[in-house]
């Protein structure tokens, strides 16, 4: 084994889910050690008569999930105490009528007034007219708005950003998001294990395989299903294909917010190749619908994996010449260095996933520290920075291209012969497991629930966006409002993923 | 830079043949115009993401790589809908964009086509049914054409859009 490290056994990976029943003084006290930063929030969301945090204990890197039963309908507010619970606190309100008691902030988040019913996870009753969305009072002298959005000028998903500026400074950003919402959670409610995977698969579309890998992993956790060696292989070549083309692509479009089309142009071609090589290898441009509880539908054949080494040949040299191109333009550093710089502390508080929390300084990947097979048996490093500017989060993605190219020549080196798919078969009674992938933009976490016949009662999918975005919103105070494009694309948080 | 740049005049270009004429009418226009071919005319496209998990735009984005170079066919993106000839939706149509999706529309100059892309903009795809979704953007605006997928391959993407193209020319004459 080449492990480096020992990171905390983490039971949740092979068994169902552990929970903790607390009161509320518990429940409380949790929120203050969280906004304390002795835990990390990973999630927060709810059942029908409960609500549920998931943490991970800062010291030993032990993850717990707390559960507390309602009380008339009502949960202490985590957001009082901890910002980073906000808007998935409200998400809750929204879906389930659950009331926080002493939430900083009532506004509806998800529910835009329009769906007919309010609740429609709890009451679902027919919704009563909802006063227009207040945006956050501003006050100053010489501030002037600018609303942007839903519909953006680009190609890009849609939501609306609300920025203050005195002359060209932003003095604030406000986001108000929740325009694709598609109310998965109740499409997910009742549907087989494998309708869920189908979802799970379409939470976000540019991270298809981490959604339907963390699904699986939620699943196999609760059912106590043990994923043939093989099977474990081929959803890493996947996820680190995945990976790479989502890196190789947004360093291009980072650059071309910097109006240095060129890179663009040249990244554009490294990722198209990277989605043919998908194709060949796994039969789509994605591997959407590749990843199922219990294996892979789709093995590696002599042509595939002939596609993929030579991918790796040619990557390895076009790719180092694309990041010479980048760090010889002078123009284009001009634009990245010191822009939209995210503060350590932020990233820490918010317990920022990805390359957004390690290019400040946030020195977690989900794949060493809450390790899954078979990233325990694989040898690759994590790069940090604590720059945390748009060049410090170009730079972690081109280190971790690099990585990517070194685990998947692993996994062909070492893919184990044998069957790529077990079954799944009901439990026959109620299971719930944890599942916590590290998609290419951060840690993507599923809580899924079963009931004995093996439907879905509960599927929780938390996308790491949901601890960006606020992110963005502190990042870009003091910079030009000509700088926001850059600043997003940096961080290029999902929309669809936390809107769900 | 002054390597990529002669490397540019030397390769030969990555971009691809176009799609082949049959594979073009193959795709089937809702409106059932009698396609006319052209070359030479071009369109002004406003994608619009309507509620889609963002895999349609990623395929969409994939065009203008030098493999499929949608510029080539006088087929452009642009930022207003006042300046689109085509909307190309994708997405579900959640309820949350309805209204979005209306006002854009509203904005475009006449004559205009509609192009639903994706199984989701078909009918609603794996949403379909949801509370927060209406299902399909032909539930709240004519739809021209459907490009079906999930997402579709730039090349199915390209052949429909060339396809409208031709039948763009009908409904101007
Ligand atoms: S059709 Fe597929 S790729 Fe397109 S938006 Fe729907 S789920 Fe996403």
């Amino acid at each position: 084994m080449d492990q480096i490290e020992t990171p905390m056994p983490q039971t949740f990976r092979n068994q169902p889910a552990p929970c903790q029943t607390v009161s509320a003084t518990e429940w409380e006290l949790a929120a203050v050690e969280a906004a304390r930063g002795r835990f990390e929030l990973f999630s927060l969301w709810a059942t029908e008569d409960a609500v549920h945090m998931a943490l991970r204990q800062h010291v030993s890197g032990r993850m717990e999930m707390l559960s507390l039963p309602l009380t008339d309908g009502a949960f202490p507010s985590v957001a009082a105490q901890h910002p980073a619970a906000a808007r998935l606190e409200r998400s809750i309100t929204d879906l389930f009528g659950h009331r926080a008691i002493g939430t900083p902030d009532a506004r509806p988040w998800l529910d835009h007034g329009r769906w007919g019913i309010a609740a429609p996870l709890g009451a679902a009753a027919p919704g009563p007219d909802l006063a227009p969305y207040e945006f956050l009072p501003v006050e100053g002298e010489s501030l002037n708005q600018v609303p942007v959005g839903p519909v953006h000028a680009g190609i890009i998903e849609p939501g609306h950003f609300r920025f203050t500026a005195q002359g060209e400074t932003l003095v604030r950003l406000e986001a108000r998001l929740g325009y694709t919402h598609k109310g998965v959670d109740a499409l997910m409610r009742g549907a087989s294990l494998a309708r869920g995977a189908e979802l799970a698969g379409r939470v976000s579309g540019d991270s298809s395989v981490a959604w339907a890998w963390a699904y699986a992993q939620a699943a196999e956790a609760a059912l106590a299903v043990e994923v043939p060696a093989r099977a474990l292989y081929l959803r890493t070549i996947m996820a680190e294909l995945e990976r790479l083309a989502n890196h190789i692509g947004d360093i291009g479009a980072v650059c071309n917010d910097g109006a240095f089309a060129m890179m663009l142009a040249q990244c554009s071609i490294l990722r198209e190749e990277v989605l043919r090589a998908a194709e060949v290898a796994f039969g789509h441009r994605f591997m959407r619908d590749r990843v199922v509880p219990g294996g892979v539908t789709h093995d590696l054949d002599s042509a595939g994996r002939a596609a993929i080494a030579a991918l790796m040949a040619h990557l390895r040299i076009r790719f180092p010449a694309l990041i010479e191109l980048y760090d010889g333009t002078a123009s284009i550093l001009a634009r990245t260095v010191t822009t939209g710089r995210l503060a350590s502390e932020h990233a820490r508080r918010f317990a920022a996933g990805g390359f957004v929390g390690r290019a400040s300084g946030r020195d977690f990947d989900t794949r060493r520290d809450c390790p899954y097979a078979p990233y325990d048996e694989l040898t690759f490093s994590v790069p940090t920075r604590d720059d945390g500017d748009v060049n410090a989060r170009i730079w972690i993605r081109i280190r971790e291209v690099e990585q990517s190219l070194a685990l998947i020549e692993q996994c062909l080196a070492r893919l184990p012969e044998g069957p790529i798919f077990a079954p799944c078969a009901p439990a026959g009674a109620p299971r719930a497991g944890l599942g916590l992938v590290e998609s290419f933009r951060g840690d993507v976490l599923v809580w899924l629930a079963l009931g004995a016949d093996g439907r879905i009662t509960r599927c929780h999918l938390r996308d790491p966006s949901w601890f960006h975005w606020p992110l963005l919103e502190a990042v870009i105070e003091g910079n030009i409002i000509a700088d926001f494009p850059i600043c997003n694309k940096s961080f290029n948080c999902s929309y669809s993923g936390p809107d769900l | 830079m002054r390597k990529f740049l002669l490397e540019g005049l030397l390769r030969r270009p990555l971009t691809e043949a176009a799609p082949t004429d049959p594979e073009i009418a193959a795709m089937a226009l809702a409106t059932g115009q009698a396609a006319r071919r052209r070359l030479g005319r071009s369109l002004s496209i406003r994608q619009l993401d309507a509620g889609s998990c963002n895999g349609c735009e990623l395929e969409i984005h994939a065009l203008s790589n030098p493999y499929y170079d949608l510029e080539r066919f006088g087929l452009h993106f642009v930022a207003s809908p006042r300046h689109a000839d085509v909307l190309l939706v994708t997405g579900p149509v959640t309820k949350n964009m309805t209204e979005a999706l209306q006002r854009t529309y509203a904005a475009m100059p006449n004559p205009k086509w509609v192009v639903a892309v994706g199984d989701c903009g078909r009918d609603g795809g794996c949403f379909a049914g949801s509370y927060a979704v209406e299902g399909g953007v032909s539930a709240v605006l004519p739809v021209d054409l459907v490009i079906p997928g999930c997402p579709p391959s730039p090349k199915a993407l390209l052949t429909g859009l060339l396809s409208l193209l031709d039948a763009a020319e009908g409904k101007r004459a």
